[in-house]
């Protein structure tokens, strides 16, 4: 491996000394274990420090219900965050005041993603195509971007609204919106439970034995 | 048969030029590294699959699970120019020597009413530490709104300073100051919610939220099942 000094040159058999003939080398084995000790620190240090961020638009506040945006029933999925992390709900379309339409589900591959990639196959299927198309170069990334906006604002885009407490945890509503992007679904909202929604929730989640307070 | 010579020194090799790789890549990696300052607040931010990195020019409010803000914005330029208009707005409050200016532009988070503002910067560690235990995070309700004023402050010092670089509004609406949000997994949604509504407030509606990368499909599995 590392260089072993040899014999330096000088024999001192004769009474003058000479200077040394031989290669002056030193062992620099601890210098280039210190070098790729460093180096090691700096790159993991460097890589790990990078944070991740997500993008969330949060849409101006409209004072009443005819400004709001009309959505169609049928495409809406409304996803409710309880008090307790595991409290999370669901329910189709229209709601009506009967704790019998929520629905359990969870923020893990099987709960949200299962229901709104089912619900949303149509887009993700043009979204696909599109991913197809920018990754074999046929259209540019602008392209894509534009094509990507036009196909998940379509029309029979899945619509998803969020609705929270003001303890729900704020992880939930993260994984939440997390769960959306994976399904391609854009069309979406977070807004705060009504109280008849809460009702419900707490109706639910202390038959299912969710609440532990 | 003729034996094989084995030969009897050391087999050498010339390490020259590996050290020269790696000395050249350590200086690279020192180099380019920006150590992070101390942070006077602990907040684990939830997992995601988000791949987008946190913006480099971004307006950074975090907050811990007590729903306590605290205020950060990059850029040395914009941080002095940040708190010169912030004593302009609070002149008997915030009593800075130039000394302490130069010190908050330095500075990293902070979660501190105006009023103690002064004593924080001036302080040493020990001071900072006792100041950041009693601290309630920047008031944020609307009777004191210290953080909306942060906000507009933080926005007016950053457009200030890329007009003396030249950067023009076309540029900066593409690739502007992003204001980004950094709350800790187990914070009530409300507290994060009072911090957006006071962008909203001063209109601005798209945010990025910090995010730790979940590694693989066990690992996103792991954060819910683990509690």
């Amino acid at each position: 491996m590392a260089e072993i000094v040899e014999g330096g040159g000088g024999d001192g058999k004769h009474g003058k000394k000479k200077a040394k003939k031989g290669s002056a080398r030193i062992d620099m084995t601890p210098m280039v274990d210190l070098a790729f000790l460093l180096l090691t620190f700096f790159v993991l240090a460097a890589t790990l420090a990078k944070p991740k961020a997500m993008e969330i638009l949060y849409p101006k506040e409209v004072d009443d219900d005819k400004d709001q945006t009309k959505v169609k029933a049928f495409l809406t999925t409304t996803i409710l965050l309880g008090e307790d992390e595991d409290e999370i709900f669901y329910y189709e379309g229209v709601y009506k005041k009967d704790s019998t339409q929520l629905k359990k589900t969870d923020l893990s591959k099987d709960g949200v993603r299962k229901l709104m990639l089912e619900k949303n196959k149509d887009i993700i299927f043009l979204v696909d195509q599109l991913k197809d198309k920018a990754a074999k170069k046929e259209i540019s990334e602008a392209q894509y971007d534009e094509a990507y906006k036009e196909v998940v604002g379509g029309e029979n885009a899945a619509i998803c609204i969020i609705k929270t407490l003001p303890k729900t945890k704020y992880k939930n509503v993260i994984s939440s919106i997390d769960e959306l992007n994976i399904c391609s679904v854009r069309k979406r909202a977070i807004q705060d439970m009504t109280e008849d929604e809460e009702a419900d929730v707490l109706v639910k989640s202390t038959e299912l034995n969710l609440r532990n307070n | 048969m003729p034996k094989i010579k084995v030969p009897k020194s050391a087999p050498s090799l010339d390490m020259t030029p590996m050290v020269d790789l790696a000395f050249l890549l350590v200086t690279f990696f020192m180099l380019t590294a920006k150590f992070r300052n101390m942070e006077p607040i602990e907040a684990n931010p939830p997992y995601a699959t988000s791949l987008t990195q946190l913006p480099e020019k971004v307006m950074l409010i975090s907050i811990d699970t007590a729903g306590r803000a605290y205020f950060d914005i990059s850029g040395r330029e914009v941080r002095d120019s940040l708190i010169r208009r912030m004593i302009m707005g609070y002149p008997n409050e915030l009593r800075l020597s130039e000394s302490d200016i130069e010190n908050f532009s330095k500075m990293g988070t902070f979660g501190q009413p105006i009023d103690r503002l002064a004593a924080y910067i001036q302080g040493d560690a020990d001071v900072k530490e006792a100041l950041d235990e009693q601290s309630k995070g920047i008031p944020l309700d609307s009777a004191n709104n210290q953080l909306g004023q942060w906000i507009i402050q933080g926005y007016a010092a950053y457009v200030g300073h890329a007009q003396v670089m030249g950067i023009s509004k076309e540029e900066l609406r593409k690739d502007g100051l992003r204001y980004a949000i950094k709350a800790d997994a187990n914070t009530d949604y409300d507290k994060v919610k009072k911090v957006i509504d006071v962008f909203r407030d001063k209109e601005i509606y798209n945010f990025n939220m910090v995010t730790n990368l979940s590694g693989s499909e066990e690992n996103a599995d792991a954060k819910l099942t683990n509690h």
